[in-house]
């Protein structure tokens, strides 16, 4: 039995926050990008589908970002509330990215504003479109500047410790530590995919309920495309991403892939369960391929659990999370991938009820593999909150309040969760694309359509 | 100068921009929700709504950045304040999180819901209460330091004098600010109903606001004798204070000038807050934290600092295009565009 103490608690507020926070942060990321390609779309080939498809996605993204702004600012103030400690070392090291960060959200929260005013405000359409480039350039920088913090709790860089005193700091040196570019790379790449996929899961659910059919095809084929070509490049980032562990943390892959003795030409255990005395039960085993994962050699040397010492080893249940993470990555990309071929093979259908059906799934496993991949990547670095500096114990707050402000904030997010869906289903369940573009442009030839 | 003082005097202005837009916005939540009440919501909505809308977010930014460049600056607050301030800390996010989204849920999802509204107007007179708890604790004596951490007292912090002084300060001015920025806006507007309406909310809040700063003062001379003395080396600031105060008053009085009597509102803040800012130093937290112990080290310092003027300079713009855009141009604020 875990001790609530307030070490444990402030894990799980943090947790708690962080879980709730990720889903609003990713379609914070990704959806402005899919407006402006839509928007885009529209203006060039003058198709008022692709028009309404940004004005629609970029009504429902208003409140999805509201909810990642709050969020946003609880965790910003949670890590001095909860890690006080850590704050006053890492604070030293990883201000230049925090601040920046908040920079990349001000430039945004600007231009976000301008953007979603001013619609039919100017003579020429391009004006508008370009609105929606600083407000991606803003989500994307924020994505990166926030990456390279956690980057750093995972592998620190830029400073020197001597009897628990940094000195030699070097700013960019802890912004860019080795960890940085294939994080910011996976998550910016995973936040395009998710709020790809979530969006043509809206738009598979549109065609399947049988309205506004035109619409939804046209948003289909915009957001299917995109959602491959975004879960290619995840995949090829997340390739990197084992690579790196390989060499800057074998503790967190080990501890993912159940990889106990240290040796040459590794196996890849695939799902199973793990039972006592560590053996492992049920699994596919694909032999060698860790190496070739770890280091594009069958052969590789890589290291296990055993070079571990026992109280720096992650917790083994990791391995689920990383097999769920991955397994839902390649549905995804193979679903996709499916469709956008269907499409281009006259004979086939690619809008037949297997496919779509298949297509509504993809959003919300999306955005569970970004969940799965976050606990995986942040338990996997357990036990410490700075790697080799500093264990999560000690970064802790002392305050013995912590439990009831879970509490509070878990009745909060509770609210803010519900309030978000029903203003959502609000939003859209009563207007139809069809009618608003009826409504919207007066002179659309309303025949055949429907 | 070092460091520290150009971080301070940053985040300083951060804070203070923050105060300003900050308050229009809790104050506007509160006047939708009273004159709602008062069966005059048909007046005063859409002229809030249309201001709001574009900033709010903006708004929650000025304050973001205050509390991240406080701990890059000055990373020993981190420790004092986020052991002290879990519970107060909280309550604001809580607070802050209702609001922000309520806004954006009401506005963008369903129209005029009593609940919603209500939540609106109490969260912007709760959100400043709270929030200027953490400037009452830096006056020190609410805190038990000792080895194993940080504790607020909180029976002190609740029955002092000087706490509730402050308390009472940050609410009042926020509805004084507000209903400043409004008569303002109104009188752009060319909207002579909510010109009047608000105009009278701006006079009536401009007497509690100068009795509750008179008070703050007293109360610190009795709390902090030491920081209330070092205020009269910068007694010229709040006699200027004082004077714009006047200035103000005279001319929304007089039916005149609002433009120049916000502006004159920003100055006559501007000196009491900076004012109050300069004379409480090298104290960041009396007495555990000083300005030049407390600095983050030089290089992360002038990164932050060289960070930060790129930053205005990509950010400078872009204000000046929202305030085109929305504040000063007419035919939006008037509801044409």
């Amino acid at each position: 039995m875990v001790e609530l103490d307030s070490v444990m608690l402030s894990r799980m507020l943090t947790a708690m926050t962080l879980i709730f926070h990720i889903i609003f942060a990713t379609i914070g990321v990704g959806v402005p990008v899919m407006i402006s390609i839509a928007e885009l779309i529209g203006i060039k080939k003058k198709d008022r589908y692709y028009s309404l498809m940004a004005k629609r996605w970029a009504r429902g993204f208003t409140i999805i970002v509201a909810v990642g702004v709050v969020t946003g600012t609880a965790i910003g103030l949670q890590l001095s509330l909860l890690w006080p400690s850590f704050m006053q070392l890492a604070g030293k090291v990883i201000a230049l990215p925090l601040f920046m960060e908040t920079f990349a959200f001000f430039f945004e929260a600007i231009f976000l504003g301008a953007y979603l005013y001013t619609w039919d405000r100017f003579k020429n359409p391009m004006t508008h479109w370009w609105l929606s480039i600083p407000i991606i350039i803003g989500g994307t920088l924020s994505a990166f500047f926030i990456t390279t913090v956690n980057a750093f709790m995972n592998t620190p860089a830029g400073f020197n410790m001597e009897d628990g005193v940094i000195n030699a700091i070097n700013p960019i040196a802890a912004m860019f530590n080795p960890a940085t570019p294939t994080k910011v790379f996976h998550v910016v790449s995973s936040a395009y995919m998710a709020s790809a996929a979530i969006l043509a899961t809206i738009a598979a659910v549109t065609y399947l309920v049988k309205r506004d059919q035109e619409y939804a095809k046209r948003a289909l084929k915009l957001t299917v495309t995109a959602t491959l070509v975004f879960s290619i490049s995840t995949a090829i980032a997340g390739d990197l991403s084992a690579k790196f562990l390989a060499e800057h943390q074998p503790e967190k892959l080990a501890a993912g892939e159940w990889h106990f003795e240290t040796e040459e030409g590794a196996d890849l255990v695939l799902f199973g369960t793990l039972g006592e005395d560590n053996e492992i039960n049920g699994a596919i085993r694909l032999p060698n391929m860790l190496s070739f994962l770890a280091y594009g050699d069958f052969n590789a040397e890589v290291t296990g659990l055993d070079q571990i010492p026992d109280d720096e080893e992650p917790p083994l249940w990791i391995h689920y999370f990383f097999d769920l993470m991955v397994s839902i990555g390649m549905f995804v990309l193979g679903i996709t991938f499916l469709y956008v071929l269907m499409t281009y093979i006259k004979r086939w259908n690619p809008h037949n009820k297997w496919m779509i059906w298949a297509l509504t799934s993809i959003g919300p496993l999306s955005m569970l593999a970004i969940e799965f991949g976050w606990i995986y990547a942040e338990i996997g670095r357990q036990p410490w909150i700075l790697r080799g500096f500093m264990t999560v114990a000690e970064g802790a707050t002392t305050s013995p309040h912590v439990g009831a402000m879970f509490l509070l904030f878990f009745l909060l997010y509770f609210v803010l969760g519900v309030g978000t869906l029903v203003v959502l289903r609000k939003m859209f369940k009563n207007h139809p694309a069809e009618i608003e573009l009826e409504h919207l442009y007066k002179e659309v030839d309303k025949g055949g359509e429907r | 100068m070092g460091y520290e003082y150009i971080g301070i005097t940053v985040l300083w202005l951060f804070l203070y921009g923050y105060l300003i837009v900050a308050s229009v916005d809790f104050g506007a939540g509160f006047f939708a929700y009273y004159a709602r009440i008062t069966k005059k919501d048909h007046i005063m909505n859409k002229l809030i709504s249309r201001y709001l809308s574009p900033v709010w977010e903006v708004t929650n930014v000025f304050f973001v950045f205050f509390f991240v460049g406080l701990v890059g600056f000055f990373p020993d607050m981190a420790y004092f304040f986020g052991q002290a301030l879990l519970i107060p800390g909280s309550i604001a996010i809580v607070l802050i999180a209702i609001r922000g989204s309520f806004y954006a849920f009401e506005s963008y999802g369903s129209k005029n819901n009593s609940v919603y509204m209500f939540l609106y107007g109490a969260t912007g007179l709760f959100i400043p209460a709270s929030l200027s708890t953490a400037l009452t604790i830096s006056e020190g004596g609410f805190l038990n330091v000792t080895e194993s951490g940080v504790r607020l007292e909180f029976g002190e912090l609740l029955l002092n004098p000087y706490s509730w002084s402050v308390v009472f300060l940050a609410i009042v001015s926020v509805l004084y600010i507000s209903s400043m920025f409004l008569t303002y806006y109104a009188d752009r507007a060319d909207d002579a109903d909510a010109l009047s309406l608000v105009r009278k909310y701006a006079l009536f809040w401009s007497i509690p606001t100068i009795i509750a700063s008179m008070t703050v003062f007293i109360a610190l001379s009795q709390h902090n004798p030491e920081h209330f003395n070092r205020m009269f080396d910068y007694w010229w600031m709040f006699g200027l204070s004082v004077l714009f105060y006047l200035i103000t008053v005279f001319l929304v009085y007089s039916e005149k000038l609002y433009g120049w009597a916000f502006i004159s509102v920003m100055f006559q803040f501007f000196f009491a807050f900076f004012g109050y800012g300069a004379s409480k130093l090298p104290y960041l937290l009396y007495p555990h934290v000083t300005i030049s112990e407390s600095v983050t080290p030089d290089a992360m310092g002038l990164a932050l600092v060289i960070a930060f003027i790129a930053g205005l300079l990509l950010l400078l713009p872009s204000l000046a295009l929202l305030m085109r855009m929305f504040l000063f141009d007419a035919d939006y604020i008037k509801g044409k565009k």
